[in-house]
């Protein structure tokens, strides 16, 4: 690299945060953290949400969608209007792990959103008109979803990964949403929204001692513990053949590579995150420098590892022009053997760990990234000790721990694949390279 | 409840090279972080006809190299400080940015010094990069249902000029007929010194900051800038009707543009506006959610903005205002659109219900400061503000000067969109099944 680039000077260290966990008499956890910044507070409640019943994604879906259209007293638009006037936002989301009302609120109305949070928990309405609104709408929604190659993508990959479990069945099938009446919601809401193992995180501009007393006041009323919800473990994805799903016409083949990774917790999760950032996990990263900034495949290559509540995975993803479809699999096993069978070198090691530390500390800055990141450990018991230890974690891998772990985790056999394309023009490109099925 | 509206307060300085480079520094020494954006003043409505789609494709060219650095230099120099980088491409003008920790701060702004004396303009980047570009514009638009829509496709029926009408993502033959001719024109008109803002903010002495700057660009030989023609249009006399097909969307959809005040000489009317959408289309209280989704089942989603891409700060004269929907195909557009006038109408004649101003205010009011939370944030808002509307300050009145706006304000934004005012972009959906 050129000497006229100015060399970095000594790092600053970040000013250390302020923060109270609590367990109130109701069983919840409140994380809370004093970030100033902007005069707001973040706020994450997430709840269990796991379970194996065929009926659970459709009623879970709708749950989601109708949980805040009306609570104590209050119809939809009331609702909503209280919201607004506090200066403040919620929205509820859900997957197979966990629901999560997610908001924010000018900081001197947190007890009020808050307020209106315990009333949606204790006194939800779920009135017919509404579900009735609501149902139709999910079933539009999800089929609008399934129009994009990369919803179909994810969920052919889920399933062909994880067959029967509740992780293939994530997003819930139109038919099944149909079924859903306001009895269902109630009983769902009854048995998995409860304080018991779930965490409230407030991030934001108040004294982590005031947060904790207003969460304790707005939410003793909430009771309630969790239902023994036996999940099975998760299998292991088969790999196999690629599998190619088609959808005529496409300009573009979508696709989705992954396997079993490893947890924060594990001993080698440093090195095997630094592993993951030399092979797609950046910009930087050897995919990306050589099937677009080389090739001009594809807008943007990338690999990542997820993290759920049973286990994680390290999947890999890519749009590539159709055309091209043959020859962007064979760069791509092309550097997944490299870096299974060649060592990274230590030019690659230092660079992904600036990196990393830099990124952690830049997406920790803001109130709502700390928040949301926060409220993603506290499942796997994990918090701002986990955030402060983890760049020396980073700074300890060696380059032979880096290499070591790719060897184990990068190996193209070890992946399950599909591809979603243009079946009649893409399938002969691909068998010529590997076993494929449709 | 009255709210008390959040007011930021950012100190800010300000600072002009002899080449002409407008500089912005606003410290918060808060986290160790630093962001760092340079706005030039060209968008797609500057694309000479014949290259839609080449400011941004020029974007992309100042990733690939410049005076000093090899092609893949600058990635890997923001990258491996620990940082991140983008560009991004708008009407009125491109941005170029990164996040840092805040020891990365001199090697940040020579990288944006070095890509301003000069981007490297080969043959062999220009043909990656538009391989590039066009898988963009396949993964964006061309194979997902609803790409670039309303976006890419609404400028062409509520404006007459090519400059405000044409799609900024490009045509593939526009795009494939750039020369690198074409790109070093293009940087020589348009990437002057004297045509951009640079803003820095974040863990940094303002002095010690100044003088990095002055090290790094003042060197920068000074060009003339561009004289910005006006993009200013007539209003319309009639609505306009237009269709467009997707060929992925399962079920329809429909945009609707109204031609709306000049965005930065008439900024009040424009917050009044912009209060209106948030009392339109915002949340389950709003008039078209209550209205069309809630209590008529017209639509299976409704929103409302100003901006083509939802943020009313982003655009000079001319802007639009844009009511987007869903529906199932058994609703028909006749019934959507009655419905849409007959709430503008209530708003209009019978103003806004007790509470209803300071609500959405309150909200608009915390979004405007949520925005802001990130350093990098916090240096493009106030790079776009003083590029657009004069002044980065003016982003920490606009609390007061939504506050300002009274309920007969909304009242006659609401009277402005009259049919004969907007131009109608039905979707047809070729993926119904």
């Amino acid at each position: 690299m050129t000497a006229t680039v100015p060399a970095l000077t000594e790092p600053r260290a970040p000013r250390k945060l302020r923060s109270t966990d609590a367990v109130l008499d109701n069983g919840l956890t409140v994380v809370a953290v004093r970030k100033p910044g902007v005069p707001l507070v973040e706020v994450r409640l997430r709840m269990p949400f796991l379970s194996k019943k065929p009926a659970h994604p459709g009623q879970a879906g709708l749950l989601a969608e109708t949980i805040l259209t009306g609570a104590g007293g209050l119809d939809r638009a009331e609702l909503a209007a209280r919201i607004q006037a506090l200066g403040g936002h919620l929205s509820a989301g859900v997957d197979a792990d966990r629901l999560v009302i997610t908001g924010n609120v000018l900081a001197t109305n947190l007890r009020r959103l808050l307020d209106v949070v315990a009333s949606v928990l204790v006194e939800p309405a779920y009135n017919k008109a509404d579900v009735t609104t609501e149902r139709s709408r999910l079933v539009e929604k999800l089929t609008v979803a399934r129009a994009r190659p990369g919803v179909v993508a994810n969920e052919a990959l889920a399933v062909r990964m994880f067959g029967d479990h509740p992780y293939a069945r994530d997003l819930a099938q139109p038919d099944a949403v149909a079924a859903v009446k306001p009895t269902h919601l109630r009983a769902l809401h009854a048995a998995q929204v409860v304080p018991q193992d779930a965490v409230l995180v407030l991030v934001g501009d108040l004294t982590p001692a005031r947060m904790v007393e207003h969460a304790r006041a707005a939410l003793a009323g909430w009771t309630g513990t969790s239902a023994d919800s036996k999940v099975p473990a998760l299998p292991e994805p088969p790999g196999g053949a690629v599998q190619i799903i088609d959808r005529s016409g496409s300009v573009q083949s979508t696709l989705r590579m992954a396997r079993l990774g490893l947890t924060r917790t594990d001993p080698d999760y440093p090195a095997l995150h630094l592993a993951n950032l030399i092979f797609g996990g950046y910009f930087t990263s050897r995919w990306t420098e050589n099937l677009r900034e080389d090739k001009g495949y594809t807008y943007g290559p990338h690999s990542r590892i997820e993290h759920h509540v049973l286990g994680s995975t390290l999947s890999l993803s890519m749009e590539m022009q159709s055309e091209v479809t043959g020859p962007a699999l064979l760069e791509t096993l092309y550097e997944l053997g490299r870096i299974t069978s060649l060592p990274v070198t230590a030019a690659e090691v230092t660079a992904v760990q600036q990196y990393a530390v830099g990124i952690l500390s830049l997406s920790t800055a803001t109130q709502a990234g700390l928040a949301s990141t926060l409220s993603g450990l506290f499942p796997f018991g994990l918090g701002l000790d986990w955030i402060a230890a983890l760049p020396a974690l980073l700074r300890q891998a060696t380059v032979e721990d880096v290499s070591a772990v790719a060897a184990r985790f990068f190996g193209p056999a070890g992946f399950t694949s599909v591809i979603v394309g243009d079946a009649a023009s893409i399938t002969r490109p691909l068998a010529a390279l590997v076993p494929v099925e449709s | 409840m009255p709210v008390k509206l959040p007011t930021p307060n950012f100190q800010i300085s300000h600072h002009t090279l002899e080449n002409g480079l407008r500089v912005v520094i606003s410290p918060d020494r808060s986290a160790p972080v630093v962001g760092i954006a340079v706005l030039y003043d060209v968008g797609f409505r500057s694309e000479p006809e014949g290259r839609t789609g080449f400011a941004h494709l020029f974007e992309h060219l100042m990733f690939q190299g410049s005076v000093t650095l090899e092609k893949l230099e600058h990635f890997r120099y923001v990258e491996s400080s620990g940082g991140m980088f983008n560009g991004s491409t708008h009407f009125d003008y491109t941005n170029y940015f990164e996040a840092l920790p805040s020891n990365a701060l001199e090697r940040g702004l020579f990288l944006e010094a070095d890509r301003m004396r000069g981007p490297r303009i080969t043959e062999e980047n220009l043909a990656n990069q538009l391989d590039v570009v066009k898988n963009e514009i396949r993964v964006n638009v061309l194979n997902t249902p609803y790409g670039g829509f309303p976006w890419l496709y609404l400028p062409a029926v509520l404006f007459d000029t090519f400059a405000n009408s044409h799609n900024g993502y490009g045509d593939f033959a526009d795009l494939e007929s750039a020369t690198t001719e074409d790109a070093r024109d293009f940087f020589q008109r348009y990437y002057a010194p004297g045509n951009a803002v640079l803003a820095v903010v974040g863990d940094v002495d303002v002095e010690a900051t100044v003088a990095m700057i002055e090290k790094h660009f003042a060197s920068i030989r000074k060009r003339r800038a561009p004289k910005r023609p006006d993009f200013g249009e007539p209003g319309l006399s009639a609505e306009r009707h237009d269709t467009h097909d997707d060929p992925h969307a399962p079920i329809p959809a429909v945009a609707i543009g109204y031609r709306v005040p000049d965005p930065v000489g008439r900024l009040d009317d424009l917050l009044a506006t912009q209060l209106l959408v948030e009392v339109l289309g915002e949340g389950d209280a709003s008039r078209l959610q209550r209205r069309l989704v809630q209590q008529d089942g017209l639509v299976t989603d409704i929103a409302a903005y100003v901006g083509e891409f939802g943020d009313p700060f982003d655009e000079r004269d001319p802007t639009a205002l844009t009511i987007s929907a869903h529906y199932p195909p058994g609703s028909k557009l006749k019934k959507i659109l009655r419905a849409i006038d007959e709430e503008l109408a209530r708003v209009a004649e019978d103003g806004l219900e007790s509470g209803e101003l300071d609500r959405v205010r309150a909200r608009q009011a915390s979004v405007l400061v949520r925005d802001l939370d990130a350093v990098i944030s916090r240096a493009l808002e106030f790079a776009k503000f003083e590029l657009l509307h004069g002044r980065a300050e003016l982003i920490a009145e606009l609390p007061a000067r939504l506050a300002a706006v009274t309920d007969d304000d909304v009242r006659k934004a609401a009277a402005e969109l009259r049919p004969e005012n907007r131009a109608v972009l039905e979707l047809v959906a070729g993926g119904a099944k």
